[in-house]
């Protein structure tokens, strides 16, 4: 362990600096795919998500980046994991009997749990779009002489689901808890703290945690009760 | 006024302990918590039973020395050290928990008196600056902008209680260590250390056992020196721009580690 950079990236600031960097390339991620969900509300038979869906899909850029985007999410998790077992540890074998809530805001104390509801969320979304739009079969359209798979049906499909669309809106309550704490906390880690700037990015990142959660979770609300 | 305290008794650092309860009905409001814990003792010893032992020294909340976690929190309901906490924080008839802090880092001596030494070896691994010795420096020799020697001066009030630790769920010394980088990164007289001495309390503080910092914030609210967490803010820069910048040291984690 004499090589700087690896003392200096498995240090405890170097494992908080990874978990920021990776968190925050994760809320990029959101905003772009979340552009991309919002195709969905176009009243077009899915034509616009379709196309957008399949440009996503094959195009070598994205694609590129999507790898890119698994690996920081493997990262982001596996140090998570990482990170809460060690920090348990540090209190010892003996926990405390009586604790209070009353200094610090609840998110931030339920990272862990928060982002574990997240992951599962993942893994079940990835399994029914990411899974069948790569590995699958998607029954294709033809727009203007152009095949297209047709992801807007297996989305159709699955948001008819009572028990999907809870299950998709609770995630996404977990997201915005996990975002709540998050957002702000990256900044922090980064060392970016300072009277100056400090209100807008708390202003930004709670806006962010609530604002993109619930469009995200507007959207099979809104096919399933198609309005 | 009457209380019931359920206070953690423990032999010795390898003995299991246990919470004991003991009614007290000597409690005036004027006194401080540790002048009711003295009352206690009295008794205790007059009873022939072993006094609850507890850390304390100056009693005017400058030392750091007395701990005490109390009913979940650190230094009890205020934000402020448990010499300066008063029983009128209290109501009658009410039930106390009082435990020693809780972190790997500090082990328990005997009941609620725990080993902080962990924090005097991050100390030593760079908390000090060099300086030459012969006549005292001119006072103003060294011109420090008032806002800087604020910033530097709210930092260096850490007193080294550890309620940080105690407070924070990961057990983490952050803001302790931030405190001592901060104060010393910002004067000129810090500087000949300043990235060596970052780079080796970070590591000290690695080595010590204690956890990482996920920005709760319970630190700063606990904290009886009300020290902001813009200081680990500070100590991250500091850290990142050391590591980044700094010539290569041999790694060197001394104490346990
Ligand atoms: C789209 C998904 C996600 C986004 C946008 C995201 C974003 C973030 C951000 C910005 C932070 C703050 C980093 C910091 O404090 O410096 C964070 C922390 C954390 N994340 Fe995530 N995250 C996501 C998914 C996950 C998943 C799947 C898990 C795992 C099980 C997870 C577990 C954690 C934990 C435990 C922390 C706190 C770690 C610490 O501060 O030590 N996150 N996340
Ligand atoms: S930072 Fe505050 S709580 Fe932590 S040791 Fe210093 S004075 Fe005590
Ligand atoms: S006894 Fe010195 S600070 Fe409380």
């Amino acid at each position: 362990m004499n090589n700087w950079f690896i003392r200096f990236l498995t240090s405890s600031v170097g494992k908080k600096l990874l978990m920021a960097l990776t968190g925050l390339f994760l809320i990029l991620f959101l905003v772009v795919h979340l552009s991309g969900n919002l195709q969905l509300l176009h009243n077009d038979g899915g034509k616009s998500f379709n196309i957008y869906a399949e440009f996503m899909s094959t195009n070598v850029f994205i694609q590129t980046i999507s790898k890119l985007n698994f690996t920081f999410i493997l990262l982001h998790v596996l140090l998570s994991l990482y990170l809460t077992i060690q920090n348990r540890r540090a209190r010892g074998g003996k926990r405390y009997a009586v604790t209070s809530g009353k200094s610090s805001v609840w998110a931030s104390r339920n990272m862990g749990i928060l982002g574990t509801l997240v992951l599962i969320f993942l893994v079940v979304h990835l399994r029914h779009f990411y899974g069948e739009m790569h590995f699958g079969s998607v029954p294709t359209v033809n727009y203007d002489g152009k095949e297209v798979r047709n992801l807007a049906a297996v989305v159709d499909y699955w948001f008819s689901k009572d028990w999907y669309v809870a299950l998709y809106v609770f995630c996404m309550g977990a997201l915005g808890f996990h975002l709540w704490h998050g957002f702000v906390s990256a900044f922090q880690t980064l060392g970016l703290n300072h009277p100056k700037y400090n209100g807008l990015i708390f202003f930004v990142g709670k806006a962010f945690a609530v604002i993109v959660p619930a469009l995200f979770a507007y959207i099979p609300i809104a096919m399933y009760f198609n309005l | 006024m009457k209380l019931t305290l359920k206070i953690w008794r423990q032999k010795g650092p390898n003995e299991k302990g246990e919470f004991k309860t003991y009614v007290h009905d000597k409690v005036s409001p004027d006194m401080s918590f540790l002048e009711m814990l003295d009352v206690l003792n009295t008794e205790l010893i007059k009873k022939g039973e072993e006094p609850v032992h507890f850390d304390h020294d100056c009693r005017e909340g400058i030392c750091g020395m007395c701990s005490l976690y109390i009913n979940g929190r650190p230094h009890g309901p205020l934000q402020t050290t448990t010499c300066q906490l008063h029983m009128r924080s209290f109501k009658d008839g009410e039930t106390i928990t009082i435990e020693p802090w809780r972190a790997k880092p500090f082990p328990v001596i005997k009941d609620l008196v725990v080993d902080r030494s962990a924090f005097d070896r991050i100390q030593q691994a760079g908390g000090y600056i060099s300086v030459n010795t012969g006549a005292a420096p001119d006072a103003n020799e060294i011109p420090i902008p008032k806002k800087i020697a604020d910033e530097a001066m709210d930092a260096a009030t850490c007193i080294g209680c550890g309620a940080c630790v105690a407070a924070c769920k990961n057990a983490s010394a952050m803001l302790f260590v931030a405190a001592k980088v901060s104060h010393l990164a910002l004067l000129p007289q810090g500087h000949a250390e300043r990235k060596e001495r970052v780079e080796r309390m970070v590591a000290q503080m690695d080595a010590e056992g204690f956890g990482a910092c996920t920005n709760t914030r319970a630190c700063e609210a606990e904290c009886p020196k009300g020290i902001s967490v813009a200081h680990i803010a500070r100590l991250n820069r500091e850290y990142y721009n050391a590591m980044l910048t700094s010539y290569e040291l041999p790694s060197k984690a001394g104490g346990d580690g």
